[in-house]
C-alpha cells in the first residue's frame, strides 16, 4: 500500500513537476490569474496525465521504438481534444477564458515527460497513479499561485469578494501587478525558494 | 512479429489512429448539441451586453424574448424582410452568417478594393436585432465580423436610437493571441466604446480604433477608441471591420432607410 501512496504523494512535494522539475511553467503563468481557471486547468491536466499514462502503458510492449513519440503524442492529443470538448459542453465560460491553453496541454512537457519516463516502462496501474500524482502536484502549485494572484489582483477568491475593494466602498486597493504575467514568475520563484529552504535535499548540488 | 519491423510499425500506427479518431469523433458528435446550446446562450448574452440590457444571473432567454426582436434585413436595399418571405434557409432561427455568405444565392463576393474587413464573401441578408423599450424600438444591435491577426472575429455593435451613437460593442468569438489581441473581449475596453459617435449626419463612418491612447481633451476624441497595446494588427482588424459594416457596403443603406423612416414618423 505504501508504494501506491508514494506514487501519489511523491510528485506533490519531493518531485513536484512545477516547483522541483520546473516543467509546465508556461501554462502555470497563463491560467493563474483566477482560482477558477487554475482549478479547471488542473483538472484537465490531471485527467490527461492519468489516462495518457494508463493507455500508453497498456500498449507499451507493442509500441515500436521508431514511432514511439508520435504514438504517444497521438494518444495525448486525442485525450486533450476530448477534455476540450467536455469543457466546451459543461464549462463554457471557463473554457473560453482558458482559450488556447487547454489545447496547449498537448505540448505540456509534464505529460510527455511522464509518458516517456513512466508509462513506457511501468504497468498500467502504476502509470495511472503516477499521472494522478503529477496532476495533483501541478494542480497544487497552480492553485497556490492563483490564490495569491486572485486575492492580490482583484481581492477575490473563486470569484467571491474577500477583500472589499475601494471602488466598492471597501479599503483594499487592488495591485494590478498580480494580474500580469511577471507576478506569476515572482510567486513561482518564491515558492521554489521556500520549498528548497524547507527541504534542503531538493536543491541541486553546487 | 518483431517489434521494429515495418509491418508492425504500420499496424500499431493504424490501430492507434483508428481508436483515437473513434474516441475523438464520438466525443465531438455526442457533445455537439450541448455545445451548440452554450454558443447560442453566449450569443444572446453578448447581444444583451451590447444593448446594455441585464445579462447577469437573470433569465437571459426570457429577457431576450421580451425585449429583443430579431429581423432579417436585405443589406443592399436596407429593407426589413417581411416574414412571409422567410424560407428554410432564410429564417431567424437557423440564420448562420458564414453559411449564408458561402451560399451561391444568398451570399456574394466582396470586391477586393472594398473588402476592408477581409471577409471575401458576405451574405446578402443579415440577421439584426431591434431592442424594444415601452413598445418602441430604442436601440439596434448589428452583428459584425472581420479578420483579425489570426482569426475571424465575430461581434456585435449596438447603436442608440439616433443611429449614430455607439451603445455597446462586444466580440464573442475570436482566436487572437491571449493577453494581447485576445484583449478584444476585455470588458473594460469594450465599455470604452459606449457613447462614441460612430457616424456623422450623412452616414459617413467616423469611428476609428487608433494606435495608442485617445487624448480626451481633443474634440475628435469622441470618434476614437484606444488601440490595444501589443496588438496592432488585431486593433486594425477591429477598426476595419467596424468601418466596413457601418459603411455603405454594410449597414449603410439600412441605417439610411431607418433614419428616413424615423423622420417620417415625426
Amino acid at each position: 500500500m505504501g508504494r501506491y501512496r508514494k506514487l501519489i504523494s511523491g510528485p506533490i512535494f519531493e518531485s513536484n513537476p512545477v516547483a522541483v522539475q520546473i516543467l509546465g511553467i508556461c501554462s502555470a503563468l497563463a491560467v493563474t490569474t483566477k482560482l477558477e481557471t487554475a482549478f479547471v486547468m488542473s483538472v484537465a491536466v490531471l485527467l490527461v496525465l492519468a489516462f495518457s499514462g494508463l493507455s500508453i502503458s497498456i500498449i507499451r510492449n507493442h509500441i515500436p521504438g521508431s514511432i514511439r513519440i508520435i504514438v504517444e503524442m497521438t494518444i495525448i492529443a486525442s485525450l486533450v481534444i476530448i477534455v476540450d470538448q467536455f469543457l466546451k459542453a459543461y464549462a463554457y465560460e471557463t473554457s473560453k477564458q482558458l482559450s488556447v491553453f487547454v489545447g496547449l496541454i498537448i505540448t505540456n512537457c509534464i505529460v510527455l515527460g511522464r509518458a516517456e519516463a513512466v508509462a513506457l516502462k511501468k504497468p498500467p496501474g502504476t502509470s495511472f497513479l503516477d499521472g494522478i500524482g503529477n496532476g495533483l502536484g501541478y494542480g497544487l502549485m497552480l492553485l497556490i499561485v492563483a490564490f495569491f494572484r486572485e486575492l492580490g489582483g482583484s481581492g477575490k477568491l473563486f470569484g467571491m469578494s474577500v477583500l472589499r475593494l475601494q471602488t466598492e466602498g471597501g479599503w483594499y486597493l487592488p495591485n494590478g501587478l498580480f494580474l500580469l504575467a511577471p507576478s506569476g514568475f515572482i510567486i513561482i520563484g518564491l515558492l521554489i525558494w521556500a520549498l528548497r529552504t524547507w527541504r534542503k535535499e531538493l536543491s541541486e548540488a553546487e | 512479429m518483431p517489434d521494429d519491423s515495418v509491418k508492425k510499425s504500420i499496424a500499431v500506427a493504424l490501430g492507434v489512429c483508428i481508436i483515437c479518431s473513434l474516441l475523438v469523433s464520438t466525443a465531438a458528435v455526442s457533445l455537439n448539441s450541448i455545445q451548440e446550446e452554450n454558443r447560442t446562450l453566449d450569443r444572446i448574452r453578448n447581444i444583451l451586453v451590447a444593448a446594455g440590457l441585464p445579462s447577469g444571473d437573470e433569465d437571459m432567454q426570457a429577457i431576450f424574448e421580451d425585449r429583443v426582436r430579431p429581423v432579417i434585413i436585405d443589406l443592399s436595399t436596407g429593407a426589413v424582410l417581411p416574414e412571409e418571405d422567410y424560407n428554410d434557409i432564410l429564417n431567424v432561427d437557423s440564420f448562420n452568417v458564414l453559411d449564408m455568405a458561402g451560399d451561391a444565392a444568398y451570399g456574394m463576393e466582396v470586391p477586393v478594393d472594398r473588402d476592408m474587413a477581409g471577409i471575401r464573401r458576405m451574405p446578402r441578408y443579415m440577421l439584426i436585432y431591434f431592442i424594444r423599450e415601452n413598445g418602441k424600438t430604442s436601440r439596434i444591435v448589428l452583428p459584425v465580423y472581420g479578420k483579425g491577426l489570426w482569426s475571424t472575429m465575430f461581434g456585435f455593435i449596438a447603436l442608440e436610437s439616433d443611429l449614430r451613437t455607439v451603445r455597446g460593442f462586444t466580440v464573442y468569438e475570436h482566436a487572437e493571441t491571449p493577453g494581447l489581441g485576445g484583449e478584444v473581449d476585455n470588458p473594460a475596453w469594450k465599455r470604452s466604446w459606449r457613447g462614441k459617435q460612430a457616424l456623422d449626419e450623412a452616414g459617413n463612418v467616423l469611428l476609428r480604433v487608433i494606435k495608442g491612447r485617445v487624448d480626451d481633451s481633443r474634440p475628435e476624441s469622441r470618434h476614437l477608441i484606444d488601440g490595444l497595446s501589443g496588438a496592432t494588427l488585431t486593433s486594425r482588424g477591429v477598426d476595419r471591420l467596424v468601418r466596413f459594416w457601418l459603411g455603405e457596403n454594410g449597414y449603410g443603406p439600412f441605417l439610411k432607410r431607418l433614419k428616413e423612416e424615423q423622420h417620417g414618423q415625426v
